[in-house]
């Protein structure tokens, strides 16, 4: 997979993230304090980067995530980067998402109406969180398209709403569209080498 | 000083720790003796809610209370295997006869554990993902997976103790075979702690909305069944809401004894009013969980 120009992929293996954090001695995503502490380390390493990055947030290694943990590594870390005042232009794909991950996840996803992108062990990206049918089918068109070039979206997307919905997908940061530019990327396209 | 000698039940569980409640409340200032000779039968909530009376017989006396146990080894081997005596070290009295701490394998699920920093609601989470599974799968029937819910849930009812109590508190979890209760097996998880309750912690956010209304009943049922929490971050307030889900998942019973209320998921199989108030004013909040045994599960 390519990665698209100006867009910087960033892996961050979050078992690893919790085990050089203060709660180096702890193996499960669990407690307030804890979510805390790995969600401001992963902050601390996408904000160094000075260009749009998609961040690879891999929870491969993570048995247990409490809804704590969610909240803060999953809808505080997405709440952060939607912002205004963020503190980096960065797009964040969950990975390794394990059955038992999923409850949580999205619960509070939806408790803070946010929108994320997952990554299934087949490398296929699904939404979880809060969407309606159409941005569900408008992110599944672009999803499928890879991306999706200004000449082409009145043909692809003929239906104004869903155009407008399209929208809508950057505005959650779930799409990509580079400022001035009116190419749709699916975030898929832009995770590069990341692994 | 006079001392109150409290009784206890031959059966200290949860049906019969409000009892033990009422009487540490009406010993008042005086020095507590608890009479555990005819003690036979105890589970979490008993140990739990022993531990938490006498630590506000002790409070409030000034003198820690004094424990008297029957001769039966039974229920001293298994108060021991449940860690009961190495968490009452400092509670009761020193002249308190305890026997040594129990060593070698034991078959509890969560011994007694003291929950007061973060770090203890990591060891728990530790101790049930290496032991749980089989008596989750094997015993009760649940999916293997389940074992991480039940992580989930010990979490956050942990983090209750630490973020709303901001006092001590203890959880203990067991497996038991209610063959008469149930003609099933069960999994209790008892939670206790002596801070200030849900009316307390909730008192400077939302009081004002309840007017005269306000009270331990308003509380639970504010945090319980609209999962309001003191904090304003929108995020906040989720962790009852989703042990309920899962406990209800499950069939299982919860309860919330808080101040002198306390509010129930009662499941068809066990007959208990969803709230009860008028009950003796203690101190903290208790939690009780029961999982059954899957109905159609077979060994």
């Amino acid at each position: 997979m390519r990665t698209e120009p100006g867009i910087e992929p960033i892996s961050i293996d979050v078992g690893r993230v919790l085990r050089g954090t203060v709660e180096s001695l702890y193996s499960h995503l669990v407690t307030r304090p804890t979510g805390r502490a790995v969600r401001l380390a992963i902050e601390e390493q996408v904000a160094a980067s000075s260009r749009t990055a998609v961040s690879l947030i891999d929870l491969s290694n993570v048995t247990v995530m409490d809804f704590s943990c969610a909240d803060e590594i999953v809808a505080k870390l997405l709440m952060r980067f939607l912002d205004e005042n963020r503190p980096g232009d960065v797009l964040f794909v969950f990975r390794g998402v394990r059955q038992s991950l999923h409850e949580p996840i999205q619960t509070v996803l939806e408790r803070q109406e946010l929108l994320a992108v997952v990554q299934g062990s087949d490398g296929c990206c699904a939404l979880m969180g809060t969407r309606t049918e159409e941005e569900e089918y408008a992110w599944t068109v672009l999803e499928k398209h890879g991306r999706i070039v200004a000449a082409e979206v009145k043909e692809v997307f003929p239906e104004s709403h869903h155009r407008e919905v399209l929208d809508e997908l950057v505005l959650r940061r779930v799409a990509f569209t580079p400022p001035g530019d009116h190419i749709y990327h699916a975030l898929s396209t832009l995770m590069g080498g990341t692994s | 000083m006079a001392v109150r000698v409290i009784d206890l039940p031959a059966s200290l569980d949860f049906q019969t720790h409000d009892a033990l409640f009422s009487e540490i409340v009406e010993a008042a200032g005086n020095a507590v003796l608890f009479d555990g000779r005819h003690l036979r039968w105890v589970d979490p909530n008993g140990m739990v809610g022993l531990l938490a009376a006498a630590s506000v017989g002790r409070d409030r006396s000034g003198e820690a209370p004094i424990l008297e146990l029957g001769r039966a080894g039974d229920v001293k081997s298994y108060l021991g295997r449940m860690g009961f005596f190495r968490a009452a070290e400092g509670i009761f009295a020193a002249g308190t006869s305890f026997p040594r701490r129990a060593s070698g394998p034991s078959d509890v699920l969560l011994e007694i554990t003291p929950i007061t920093t973060n770090s203890d609601v990591h060891d728990v989470v530790d101790r049930v993902q290496k032991r749980a599974g089989a008596i989750l799968s094997n015993t009760l029937g649940y999916p293997q997976t389940s074992v991480v819910q039940f992580s989930v849930i010990l979490s956050e009812v942990c983090q209750n103790i630490l973020e709303h109590a901001e006092a001590p508190g203890w959880v203990a979890a067991q497996s038991y075979n209610w063959s008469k209760r149930l003609g099933r097996h069960v999994v209790i998880i008892s939670v206790a702690d002596l801070g200030r309750g849900f009316r307390g912690s909730l008192s400077d956010e939302h009081s004002a909305r309840f007017a005269d209304r306000w009270g331990d009943v308003t509380a639970l049922e504010a945090a319980f069944i609209h999962g309001l929490t003191r904090f304003p971050d929108s995020g906040r307030g989720q962790g009852i809401q989703q042990i309920r889900k899962q406990v209800r998942r499950w069939d299982g019973l919860i309860s919330i004894r808080s101040g002198t209320a306390r509010i129930a998921d009662v499941p068809q199989w066990f007959d208990a009013p969803p709230l009860e108030e008028g009950l003796s004013d203690f101190p903290g909040t208790q939690i009780n969980i029961i999982l059954p045994e899957r109905a159609d599960h077979e060994d």
